[in-house]
């Protein structure tokens, strides 16, 4: 069987849709809209102010469709739907008053959220289109006094931790996306880890696209206070739609003195067919700050779905010692593009960053790393090691690196290795000579080129991603 | 066990091999040799299956089935190993990791039941002793950064744990220096049965005086130009190749049979 034949077969299984009813607005972007937003969801003037800030910004800017190495036919934005929420009681005092189509939904995607099954040692949020449906271990966290909560509820309950942090990493007029996640999103996680607190169990959001019609723009706010560790996890997924959905989100860390952050990320947006036809446009602003000193941010992507990925998470190391870490594996199959990487920008002294990224494309794929390693005059001694290697699956994939270095003094030093490989048949045949099958034998082979980057991965999350990879490239080598 | 008829094979559309005939019966050691470009490993790869090479004529009967038509995975899983001339490295792949999924393949295969990280472990273990190998190499990735003659012995441990009914070592004693010629060949002859067979292909002598085979059959020009018992070897040793080059092509009906 032919390599386009095995993985035409490939099923993508969390392409179901969830039939159940949702308050709708009206689709289109006005300030009439924004209006309408903040009012369903009660909240305060100072929220109106940095929406509509937002928005005015937004107005004035174009959309990056020319620098990344992605194209895609325009997006009418006055055609999305920016507001889309499953109807319930608005005020939820348990989770035994959740929806329960919506409980089963996050059950088929093995996520249960019922206290019985709920995963040990995972609390999870659960984001179903433009809100959070429920949030576990909630009450456990509290004693800890770590807050975890959807971002409405943020808003409502602890303003004050809100208006503090909220854009103080990623300006409302960053960049396109971040100012229209600013101006319109609807929900998202919060976490809030106190001064020396060690999370005792990992967070995580799992966010849930399922209206073909509406963007998902969720924004998540993680604040480590000094001396605090807290590990997080984020995975997506959404049904199989013939039309392009649009996922703008904003994520924004904030790591003070001491305070570790790990970010992972498995990302299994739905990513159309073999010709290209519907997946998401995953446009993603990502950005922790190293406030504090010796301070350190991790950021762990795996990323596998999405017709469009178009995201660079990054770090601001200001403290004096920080630590920003990026480990990502990107692999891009059939018609999908993918330009993500990374920014590091060293402000403080010795300040340390590491970036591994290793780049898969299979099919007729695109695939870039777009990296920046910026070291500023006052960030003596610092230093940058990169590593990004790429691995090309059959003849009509493509691979490209396009890294930025600047480092404006003379202490620090940046090393950049690249590399690109392709699967070679002496490698299969290889395995396949002791008895292994060409498709767990393709498997193996990209396990092992990604092993640096799974290590970093929680166990559980290792695991996921290692067989989501072996499932997403069944056949490609042919 | 093993019957390979008038077998015709090539690459690129290049002939090599133009007509060989061998019978591998149980118990046996047989050693192919012949000069560079004869089609030594050619045979040791068409029997493997490497999917560069196309066989244009004649058959090869595995334990009676068509072996031609089996995959290399099968195959493997059915019993054919081959060691490999130049083993190949995986990078992030540990050797364990990778001599696990084998293993239980072939397990899987016979109907038995897969072993868990531990359980293989000790087997792994045991098996190594075969070619006395540490348990730092388990670790590493396979073949990664091994020197020549480790990846030799990690060859032979492969065969120690899959314990092939038809192993082929396809010149496993070139680049070796003496101590670990002996480490593999004494490795060979532990696992050497009379239910399993071997084929040792190579070019010098020297790996015969650890691995006695009963058999030896010279390869000039993709036939079997001589054949007879360990003597054979003993002679080419002396007289080199190149009487057999003027020969090769006169002999009709290029390997008679010897058994």
């Amino acid at each position: 069987m032919s390599t386009a034949e095995l993985l035409s077969k490939q099923e993508y299984k969390y392409g179901f849709v969830t039939d159940i009813e949702s308050d709708v607005i009206p689709r289109g972007l006005t300030e009439d809209t924004i209006r309408l937003i903040v009012k369903i969801k009660n909240e305060p003037d100072w929220m109106l102010e940095f929406r509509l800030k937002a928005y005015r910004h937004w107005l004035t800017m174009t959309e990056p469709k020319h620098w990344p190495n992605i194209s895609y036919p325009d997006i009418d934005y006055q055609d999305v739907i920016y507001y889309s929420a499953p109807k319930q009681k608005a005020t939820k005092a348990s989770l035994d008053e959740v929806d329960p189509e919506l409980l089963r939904t996050f059950e088929k995607l093995g996520i249960p959220l019922t206290e019985q099954k709920q995963l040990a040692n995972v609390a999870v949020d659960a984001v179903f289109d433009s809100v959070s449906v429920a949030t576990t271990y909630k009450k456990k966290l509290k004693k800890h006094g770590v807050i975890f909560c959807s971002f409405t509820e943020a808003i409502r309950d602890y303003p004050e931790l809100v208006k503090k942090y909220l854009g103080s990493v990623v300006p409302t007029n960053d960049n396109f996306f971040a100012a229209l996640n600013s101006a319109v999103f609807s929900d998202g996680s919060f976490c809030f880890i106190p001064k020396g607190v060690r999370c005792p169990m990992e967070l995580s959001t799992y966010f849930r696209i399922n209206n073909s019609e509406s963007g998902q723009f969720e924004r998540t706010l993680i604040v480590a206070e000094e001396g605090s560790h807290v590990s997080y996890l984020e995975g997506c997924t959404a049904p199989k739609f013939d039309k392009n959905q649009l996922h703008a989100a904003v994520v924004e860390l904030v790591a003070l003195d001491d305070a570790q952050i790990k970010y992972s990320t498995v990302q299994n947006w739905y990513a159309g067919d073999e010709e290209g036809v519907g997946g998401i446009y995953n446009f993603v602003t990502k950005r922790g700050k190293c406030a504090g000193r010796n301070s350190k941010i991790s950021w762990t992507q795996v990323e596998t779905g999405s017709a469009i990925t178009w995201k660079y998470p990054s770090c601001i190391l200001q403290g004096d010692n920080s630590i920003g870490e990026f480990y990502s594996v990107a692999l891009t199959n059939h018609a999908q593009q993918a330009d993500t990487g990374t920014k590091m920008i060293h402000l403080g002294k010795n300040t340390r960053s590491t970036i591994i990224s290793k780049g898969i494309a299979a099919g007729k794929s695109n695939n870039s790393y777009r990296g920046l390693v910026k070291v500023m005059p006052k960030a003596e001694n610092s230093r940058n090691y990169t590593q990004c290697d790429s691995m090309l699956i059959g003849s009509n994939s493509g691979a490209n690196t396009f890294p930025y270095i600047e480092v404006m003094n003379n202490t620090s030093s940046v090393e950049h290795e690249a590399s690109t490989s392709k699967i070679s048949e002496e490698q299969l045949f290889y395995l396949q000579q002791r008895g292994i099958s060409q498709e767990d034998a393709v498997s193996l082979i990209i396990n092992g080129f990604c092993k640096d980057v799974f290590l970093q991965l929680p166990m559980e999350f290792a695991v996921e991603a290692q067989r989501l990879l072996g499932m997403k490239l069944e056949g490609s080598v042919g | 066990m093993l019957e390979i008829k008038n077998l015709h094979a090539g690459i690129d559309g290049n002939e090599i091999l133009r007509g060989i005939n061998l019978t591998v019966k149980k118990g046996e050691i047989h050693a192919i040799m012949g000069p560079n470009g004869s089609g030594k490993s050619t045979l040791a790869k068409v029997l493997a299956g490497h999917p560069a090479y196309e066989v244009t004529e004649g058959e090869v009967l595995y334990e009676g089935k068509n072996l031609l038509e089996m995959p290399p995975d099968e195959r493997a899983r059915d019993g054919v190993f081959m060691a490999f001339q130049y083993p190949i490295e995986v990078p992030g792949v540990s050797n364990a990791q990778f001599l696990r999924l084998a293993y239980n393949e072939k397990r899987k295969h016979l109907g038995e039941e897969e072993l868990d990280p531990l359980e293989f472990k000790d087997l792994l273990k045991e098996r190594a002793k075969v070619v006395e190998m540490d348990a730092s190499f388990m670790t590493r990735s396979v073949n990664e950064g091994f020197s020549g003659g480790e990846k030799k012995r990690n060859e032979i441990l492969q065969m120690a744990v899959l314990e092939p009914k038809l192993a082929i070592l396809d010149e496993t004693d070139s680049g070796l220096d003496i101590d670990a010629l002996r480490i593999v060949a004494g490795g060979v002859n532990q696992l050497h049965t009379p239910e399993n067979a071997v084929i040792l292909v190579t070019h010098y002598q020297r790996l015969l005086d650890y691995i006695v085979p009963q058999f030896v059959h010279v390869l000039a020009n993709g036939r079997i130009a001589k054949e007879g018992g360990k003597e054979l070897a003993l002679e080419l040793e002396q007289k080199g190749y190149d009487w057999l080059k003027t020969t090769a092509s006169d002999v009709s009906g290029a390997g008679a049979r010897t058994n």
